[in-house]
């Protein structure tokens, strides 16, 4: 192998990249949230979406999504390396499980009149996406669905006069009776 | 409401940081004051059950701090002031987390009121210290104060140990409140470090070990860290299986030196016996280490024959380089316990007079030698003096970093484990002065010597005045090559031996330094003088900077060059050729 002089071993590494969405329960206390993301900007994993908000007020939990992509053997250190923080009660691998339900809500703004306005309704209705303002010129619309189904429904807002839009991230759930 | 005012737990926060300590059984505290402390100073001068150290740095009174612990097991307190105070603490937080020490930091903070303001001597230290330290915390109210210092002893001791900061404004430091003494609800319930090896992982390993033909163990500082029981179990299991043993720069100790079984050291210096083994063995027993870069070499060329069995406290150990095929999560004495009742109830010791036979034609290449000098003092022979004339006694070693670091490990003989203390994860220089005196604090009628480079101990040679202070007669034993010798090296192997900034120009008189100081100094560059010097060094009962003028250009073989894998090392030109190593290995089996 050939490679610059270094006091380290540089390796490229060949292995497939996979996206994984991690649950994460955790303490809710003052700097968790930091923890948690200086965790993954410190050893260079990548976060895709990332969403949290307490879940259970009165025991203080906090519940974490964090869509990440990494080679297996990276995804199983994300997990291992979250699931040793203190204040981390449990990681589930919500992708391993294959039994979970992802949703995601965006707010889409389009500014258009005419015939793209118009169109731009009937495609909403298609995507079951709501009306929740509207002025002559503009609508914002409600639409919630897998991470796909939304950044297909705003592909197809672009060209009918996008003007912005906020995204909340993925929020994960296991199908069934059974907590994680 | 009830009047407190007699509650013997009513207290001032500063007080229950004193309390706390001597509940946790804290003899020493390493510590530098300041105004966002002085509360906590008031009540140390106010009592005389934890004696405090006082540093003249406070990075010192971190790696002191970290040498006390890993020479006792115990964990290591430090108190310093807000802003520089911990900023200065970073370097010996990040050291401890690397080698996984116990530590207990607690830092002064700005009253709350003023934390982000910018107020005089603020940081954000939990910020700055959370990616170095297992946890950390900011006490907001004085009555959370007993619960958090409980909860970090707990933490920095338990599990895979690690150092915790506990962050107290000053305005908790002085408001009364309820002190309770240490009680398991104190503790997180998220955090639950596994200790129990799983049974069903247990039976696999031992099936691999009972079936190996070319085993090999493979030991790290985790072993160390679980105390001496698992040092001793380990030396068991070694004699029950009659297996060969090699260890990372961590674990030297926990396996005797002098032992049948011992290869040496392996990875990037380590012997040509011990990396081969690894390359070339088929069952590979992984205790309490983590296949770290020094350690595999090229990852996809690291052992490839072998199934690998991990034992490690840290889930997130396993399968972070190396892939492995049993791991077993838990604490390397209980589990080698378990693999050792195990093993001599349903197994028995493998015949592998093939693969000794094999060790013994890697071990007579002899890849630690080196050309003996008359005239200039060779860095191998100097410790190797040094360790026949402190044979038998009660030494600690600590090192700085750099050749003569990976010189001691090679040819000083640790026989027992907690005697060997060098910054290997971050790989400090600057660490092994201070870390020789919290040794010292801890084992004042030891034999305490810090394993020096002329480079290094500048980084902290103030703390001599502290060793002076507190009469702790620690031994500076500097193999001065007047360079950074393994930055020289580097660019003498990878660079066109263009010494960029390697050479230590206006060296101190380390001799006039000591006496400056208030200790004494020796100077020796004659082979003929350096028994002489190190028995003087020896008797002497006062801190010694020893200047030991040793051959410059020396380079420190063997060597994993970057990008090779474990049987691709540079032996060093003294090493025996393959044929005459076969011969000699004949000779030996
Ligand atoms: C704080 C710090 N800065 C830089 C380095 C990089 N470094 C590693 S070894 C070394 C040279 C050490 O020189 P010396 O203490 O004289 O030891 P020698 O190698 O000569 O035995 C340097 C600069 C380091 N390890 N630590
Ligand atoms: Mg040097």
């Amino acid at each position: 192998m050939n490679q610059p002089a270094s006091a380290y071993f540089l390796e490229d590494r060949h292995d497939p990249n996979e996206t994984h969405t991690l649950s994460v329960l955790v303490q809710n206390e003052p700097g968790v949230l930091a923890r948690v993301i200086g965790l993954f900007s410190g050893r260079g994993y990548n976060i895709e979406s990332l969403t949290v908000s307490e879940t259970e007020s009165q025991k203080h939990l906090s519940r974490i999504t964090i869509v990440t992509t990494g080679t297996p053997m990276v995804i199983q250190q994300i997990k291992h390396q979250l699931d040793r923080m203190i204040p981390v009660y449990r990681v589930v691998d919500m992708t391993l499980t294959k039994r979970a339900i992802e949703r995601e809500l965006a707010m889409v703004k389009v500014r258009s009149t005419g015939e793209p306005r118009v169109e731009a309704l009937r495609l909403a209705d298609a995507f079951r996406a709501r009306v929740i303002d509207a002025t002559t010129e503009s609508f914002v619309f409600e639409i919630t669905g897998n991470t796909d189904k939304i950044t297909q429904f705003i592909d197809l807002m672009r060209p009918l006069g996008l003007v912005e839009v906020a995204r909340t991230g993925v929020a994960a759930i296991g199908r069934g009776p059974e907590g994680m | 409401m009830t009047d407190k005012s007699h509650d013997p737990n009513q207290m001032t926060g500063a007080a229950m940081i004193v309390r706390a300590l001597i509940d946790h059984g804290v003899q020493h505290l390493f510590g530098y004051p300041g105004g966002a402390v002085l509360p906590i100073y008031d009540e140390i001068f106010q009592q005389s059950e934890v004696e405090h150290i006082l540093v003249r740095h406070e990075q010192g009174a971190g790696h002191a701090a970290e040498g006390y612990a890993r020479s006792t097991g115990k964990p290591g307190v430090v108190l310093v002031t807000s802003g520089p105070g911990a900023t200065n603490m970073v370097t010996p937080l990040a050291d401890a987390l690397m080698d996984s020490i116990p530590l207990v930091c607690i830092t002064g903070q700005v009253p709350t009121h003023l934390i982000g303001n910018d107020a005089f001597q603020e940081c954000d230290t939990v910020g700055i210290t959370r990616p170095c330290t297992k946890h950390n915390w900011l006490v907001r109210n004085v009555n959370d104060l007993a619960k958090v210092l409980h909860e970090a002893f707990y933490v920095a001791t338990t599990g895979r140990p690690g150092p915790v900061v506990v962050d107290v404004p000053k305005d908790v430091q002085f408001a009364t409140g309820t002190y309770h003494p240490p009680r398991k609800s104190d503790v997180h319930i998220s955090y639950s470090p596994r200790v129990k090896g799983d049974a069903m992982q247990i039976r696999k390993a031992v099936a691999l070990l009972a079936g190996a033909k070319r085993p090999v163990i493979y030991s790290g500082g985790g072993v160390i860290n679980a105390g001496r029981e698992a040092s001793k179990l380990l030396r068991e299991l070694v004699e029950v299986t009659g297996f060969p043993i090699t260890s990372t720069l961590m674990g030297l100790g926990a396996y005797p030196a002098s032992g049948p079984n011992w290869l040496g050291m392996l990875g990037m210096h380590g012997t040509y016996e011990a990396n081969m083994t690894m390359h070339d063995c088929d069952v590979m027993l992984c205790v309490g280490a983590r296949f770290d870069d020094r350690i595999t070499g090229r990852t996809d060329a690291f052992s490839p024959n072998s199934k690998k069995i991990h034992i490690d406290i840290d889930p997130s150990s396993i399968n972070k380089n190396i892939r492995v095929d049993v791991p077993i999560i838990g604490d390397c004495g209980d589990v080698l316990a378990d693999i050792l009742q195990v093993f001599k109830a349903e197994a028995k010791k493998p015949d592998i007079k093939p693969w000794w036979q094999q060790i013994a034609t890697w071990r007579a290449r002899n890849s630690l030698a080196f050309k003996p000098n008359r005239d200039v003092i060779m860095p191998q022979y100097a410790i190797q003096r040094l360790f026949e004339l402190t044979r038998g006694r009660d030494t600690y070693i600590t090192t700085e970093v750099g050749q003569h670091q990976m010189w001691a490990a090679q040819f000083y003989g640790f026989e027992e484990p907690h005697r060997w203390m060098t910054s290997g994860g971050l790989g400090t220089m600057g660490y092994g002065l201070p870390a020789a005196i919290g040794v010292q604090v801890a084992h004042p009628d030891s034999l305490v010597i810090d394993i020096g480079g002329d480079a290094s101990v500048q980084m902290t040679m103030q703390e001599m005045s502290t060793a002076v202070q507190y009469e702790l007669p620690v031994k500076i034993f500097i193999l001065n090559n007047q360079y950074m010798g393994m930055v020289r090296q580097w660019q003498q192997l990878l660079h066109g031996n263009r010494l960029s900034h390697s050479y230590s120009e206006a060296l101190p008189d380390f001799v006039k330094l000591a006496e400056a100081y208030g200790g004494v100094g020796l100077q020796v560059s004659k082979p003929g003088d350096l028994d002489g010097a190190i028995k003087e060094m020896i008797s002497v009962k006062k801190p010694v900077l020893f200047d030991c003028r040793v051959a410059a250009l020396e380079n420190c073989f063997p060597m994993i060059p970057s990008g090779k894998a474990h049987n691709e090392m540079i032996l060093p030109a003294e090493a025996s050729d393959p044929a005459a190593a076969f011969a000699g290995g004949k000779a030996l089996v």
